[in-house]
């Protein structure tokens, strides 16, 4: 029996040898979505009694830390896909068609994709203008879906909407929809400087005919403070590790090359080196830390939804993302043109293009704006080792 | 002394609850009727405004502003230290 992560790792090996192709056509990772299948991981968050094997995000983490090390596209799908899982496993217990889904997800490996974007709103997850129409047991559902990562290869997407055509734009509700119970016209293409393999095109998504318990029982305000929010951020923060942290790999092994052609000195790029594994260990330091804390809160609602809890999540975010990029650049200025040349084992031009898109991904501005406002009120005063 | 009136007349000055604040229960989740983060910010700085109060950061948790009974029991609680 392996263990999580050598299955991990043999995905990753798939992943790897089709990361190229998959930048270049701008397709799916369809060989690494494939593997992570054939290797069950993607049941993994599900709770044994549901066939799953119950992992907390630390390990799901660390798997996307392998994945990005491979191919940023697949790991990005991976965290996505474990971060929707993330909510139905956090807020789906209390329905049985939900517990149900979390069934077949375990046993059939059913990829699950998000739509929250919509066209008019951008990425304000909180805020839809598309509404559930219910008539008696049945809804109907029209969402302009201005971004779908792998909407055409999902097969279930969580789509937020409001609760009913005269709810306010916040009082929104997150319904499960099946490939087959859905009908999406590709309105945009994904075409992009990096992280290509997403296949973030946007749809007009139609619903219709879909039993009521199919929509999430909590209200999706609560959904996004209490999961969405904290494995979104420490998900996507692996990631960027991942490709963070093979960039190093490269500029080390660039590095190294180099001290044996000149034995007995120190190349000069080695300096360089220990500056950028200095910031890598900060990165990764943050991100360990953070993951420590929420596993230390145990899904006890009031410290993740809680202002500090939410200020530090943030904090992640743009920490995380900013020095991913700044690594990653670094990395390259230590190979220098055997990095810039796309084709030698030295190249960082995709993970450089892929990395470029962190900062970016819910904007660093956005967010530190959110947190601005969460400052307002919160006290200070932490210790060293509790905040 | 805090009343539930008091509490849903700040409830009517904020923007996520103002067309509902009147319809508010006691007991009913203020986060279902779509107060969301940024909303209830807005509301602890109204309600630290209001009485004067500042709470401390183990009281700026989604349960101690999650209804106008919750929210209640909240100021009271920083205020009584302030009464003794």
């Amino acid at each position: 029996m392996s263990t999580v992560a050598q299955r991990g790792q043999r995905a990753a090996a798939v992943a790897a040898l089709h990361a190229d192709s998959v930048d270049r056509d701008g397709r799916f990772p369809l060989e690494a979505v494939t593997a992570l299948k054939a290797e069950r991981l993607l049941g993994l968050q599900i709770p044994s009694q549901f066939g799953g094997e119950g992992a907390g995000l630390r390990e799901i983490a660390d798997l996307c830390s392998t994945l990005g090390q491979a191919c940023s596209s697949a790991a990005m799908v991976f965290a996505m896909h474990h971060i929707k899982v993330a909510s139905l496993v956090a807020h789906g217990l209390d329905s049985a068609w939900h517990c149900h889904l979390m069934e077949r997800i375990a046993r059939e490996q059913l990829l699950v994709a998000s739509s929250t974007t919509e066209a008019g709103i951008g990425g304000d997850l909180r805020t839809s203008f598309c509404a559930v129409e219910t008539t008696g047991s049945v809804f109907a559902l029209g969402k302009d879906a201005s971004v779908i990562s792998y909407g055409t290869q999902a097969d279930l997407i969580l789509a937020t909407a409001r609760r009913h055509p005269e709810a306010a734009g916040s009082d929104q509700v997150l319904v499960a929809l099946f490939a087959d119970q859905i009908s999406l016209e590709r309105k945009t293409v994904w075409d992009t400087l990096g992280m290509r393999g997403t296949c973030s095109d946007g749809f007009r998504l139609e619903a219709r005919d879909i039993a009521v318990e199919q929509i999430l029982p909590k209200p999706f305000a609560e959904i996004a403070a209490q999961s969405m929010l904290a494995s979104s951020h420490l998900l996507w923060s692996s990631v960027w590790f991942g490709i963070a942290n093979s960039a190093v790999d490269r500029a080390r092994t660039f590095v190294q090359a180099e001290a044996r052609r000149q034995p007995g000195q120190v190349p000069p790029t080695a300096l360089r080196l220990a500056e950028v594994s200095n910031t890598l260990q900060a990165m990764r330091a943050a991100i360990v830390s953070a993951l420590r804390r929420y596993e230390d809160a145990q899904g006890d609602a009031d410290t993740i939804g809680s202002i500090g809890f939410s200020v530090m999540l943030n904090n992640l975010k743009t920490t995380a993302s900013e020095m991913a990029v700044d690594i990653v650049q670094r990395a390259l200025s230590i190979v220098g043109l055997a990095g810039y040349k796309n084709g030698t084992p030295f190249s960082l031009g995709r993970p450089l293009r892929d990395i470029l898109s962190a900062p970016l991904m819910i904007g660093n501005d956005r967010i530190l704006a959110n947190t601005a406002k969460l400052l307002l009120v919160q006290k200070g005063g932490g210790q060293l080792m509790s905040a | 002394m805090v009343t539930s009136q008091d509490i849903r007349q700040i409830l009517a000055t904020n923007e996520a609850l103002a067309p509902v604040a009147e319809q508010i229960g006691d007991d009913d989740s203020l986060f279902d009727r779509g107060l969301d983060s940024f909303g209830s910010v807005q509301l602890m700085l109204t309600l630290e405004e209001r009485f004067g109060i500042e709470f401390p950061d183990e009281f700026l948790t989604r349960k101690s502003f999650a209804s106008i009974a919750a929210i209640r029991e909240t100021v009271a609680t920083v205020l009584r230290p302030k009464a003794a």
